[in-house]
């Protein structure tokens, strides 16, 4: 059996399509987007049509789509560019528990280096933020909201919509992170107030390296990259023609194919908890089971074992997937995102992250199920907390 | 991120199990931090380590280096046993990535307790 990839929250095979529309950037179409020739002005044209696309996908016009090299990049540039612009109006942003960390290090950082200051609004166990605590939180001095549409561990979404209306009604702008949601959840820039957004190729089977930030026209944004006139003078550098073709035509499939994938995917993730829940003892599902969140994310605590140590006997077994415990990570903390939900430490340390993609298989969970009981089991056998489970004590 | 050796160990551990009537049990470590490693031995009156199991809640490197603490002590003389250094388990498992060196200094720590438990009963 080939080996089976549930790890698509953490990136994406390029399809075939957007293979096929990348290729051409390569050797012919190879001029720089900036000449004025014509090799230049072809790639400018392939360069265009692609902004088209990804405007048409979230709502937005071409004019206000930057390319970028990716989410990491874009979360940090307005985050950064935002601080730099509204500096006489306030040091105050205000963003969740539950962010990735390109946006929570870089908050962490501008904390030192620019005095600002972060409210990190809590979430309830399905993932969700308050409303009423986000109202309470805003201050005088706020510059920006910045809460992602659907969380990359346990694919929450959040009402963007109503966050945006709050952040508005308070004269504060609103940066959403995308990048987990664009392929399942449908944008619409203006519909959901939406100021700035981040996305990333390599989520919906684009390439890797390469990202867009959305910005609103007529909003201030500090630069990102000086040096030549690229995304108009905002970011500077020659235009990667050939990951901004790939985006353009992912995005682009990715909306035209959304409602069917969708229904696949959350047939498959049904089909996978409910397998799961039945045939594995103490096993906790983490994240909501209401419609607001991801068809293509799984996330469980095993109780009694480490997520590390499933992970490795998954990867074994010729099965990928992510984990949410320390020590893959390299820290001694698990997943801050599981215990902002306030799931208890040790069963945040047994935490996997299944992520499903389109090119899945029900043979490919039951396959999966089948490996998750033995290793699971295995692993148990193995732990002295599962020893001690009915009644025992373990003194340490 | 894991060596052969390490992976080979975590895929197929020794001396998993608990000895019910043992001489000494150590455990170390708790659950908040990720790692929980015991080790049970059967010890003879003249000293020597006749057989150890171990059960672990932790990551392949906690499962790993526990299966050759077992392996290490066993046949040996609790005097010697006690001076098994962390860095003796890591150099038999030919290397640990950095940050998963405590779980070695567990595994030294676990079989001291077990010693310790031992020594306190007789």
């Amino acid at each position: 059996m080939d080996r089976i990839y549930l790890d698509h929250s953490a990136t994406t095979p390029v399809s075939q399509e957007v293979l096929q529309a990348m290729m051409p950037c390569f050797t012919e179409v190879y001029g720089n987007g900036s000449s004025q020739h014509s090799h230049g002005r072809d790639a400018a044209k392939l360069i265009d049509i692609a902004r088209k696309q990804v405007a048409d996908a979230i709502g937005a016009k071409s004019s206000e789509i930057y390319f970028t090299g990716g989410g990491t990049e874009s979360d940090n540039w307005v985050v950064r560019g935002v601080v730099e612009a509204y500096k006489t109006k306030g040091n105050h942003i205000i963003t969740t528990a539950i962010e990735h960390p390109a946006l929570n290090k870089t908050l962490d950082e501008l904390i030192r280096s620019h005095g600002i200051e972060v409210t990190k609004l809590g979430v309830d166990k399905e993932g969700f933020i308050s409303l009423e605590e986000l109202k309470s939180a805003i201050r005088p001095t706020t510059i920006l909201v910045t809460v992602m549409t659907a969380n990359n561990e346990i694919g929450t979404y959040q009402d963007i919509a109503a966050i945006g209306k709050i952040a508005h009604d308070n004269k504060v702008l609103f940066h959403t992170d995308a990048v987990q949601a664009i392929c399942s959840f449908g944008i619409n820039v203006v519909e959901q107030n939406v100021d700035f957004l981040s996305l990333s190729a390599h989520k919906f089977y684009g390439p890797k390296g390469i990202g867009v930030l959305y910005r609103k026209n007529g909003i201030k944004l500090g630069k990102h990259i000086t040096g030549g006139e690229q995304e108009r003078s905002m970011r500077a550098g020659t235009h990667n023609t050939a990951g901004i073709v790939g985006l353009g035509k992912a995005i682009e499939i990715a909306v035209r194919d959304r409602d069917a994938n969708n229904k696949h995917l959350s047939e498959l993730r049904d089909y996978f908890v409910s397998e799961v829940e039945s045939k594995i003892p103490n096993v906790y599902y983490n994240g909501t089971k209401g419609n607001n969140r991801m068809p293509s994310i799984a996330n469980f605590s095993f109780e009694f074992i480490e997520g590390e140590s499933i992970l490795l006997r998954l990867d074994l077994a010729g099965i990928s997937v992510s984990s949410g415990s320390a020590c893959s990570s390299g820290s001694l903390e698990p997943s801050h995102c599981l215990l902002a939900t306030g799931l208890p430490i040790e069963l945040a340390h047994g935490s996997l992250r299944f992520s499903f993609g389109i090119n899945n298989t029900k043979d490919q969970v039951d396959y999966v199920v089948e490996s998750l009981i033995t290793i699971i089991d295995s692993l148990r056998q193995l732990s002295p907390l599962f020893a001690m489970k009915d009644g025992g004590t373990f003194n340490v | 991120m894991y060596n052969e050796k390490v992976m080979q160990e975590f895929a197929a551990p020794q001396n998993v199990g608990f000895i019910e009537d043992a001489d000494g049990v150590g455990k170390v470590g708790n659950a908040s931090c990720g790692d929980i490693m015991e080790i049970s031995m059967k010890i003879d009156d003249s000293g020597i380590i006749t057989d150890a199991k171990f059960r672990t809640f932790g990551c392949a490197a906690a499962i790993a280096t526990s299966s050759v603490a077992t392996r290490m002590v066993i046949g040996k003389h609790i005097d010697d046993a006690l001076s098994i250094k962390n860095s003796d388990v890591v150099e038999t498992l030919e290397g640990l990535p950095p940050q998963k060196i405590h779980c070695s200094v567990l595994a030294e720590e676990a079989i001291k307790e077990a010693i310790a438990d031992y020594k306190a009963k007789k």
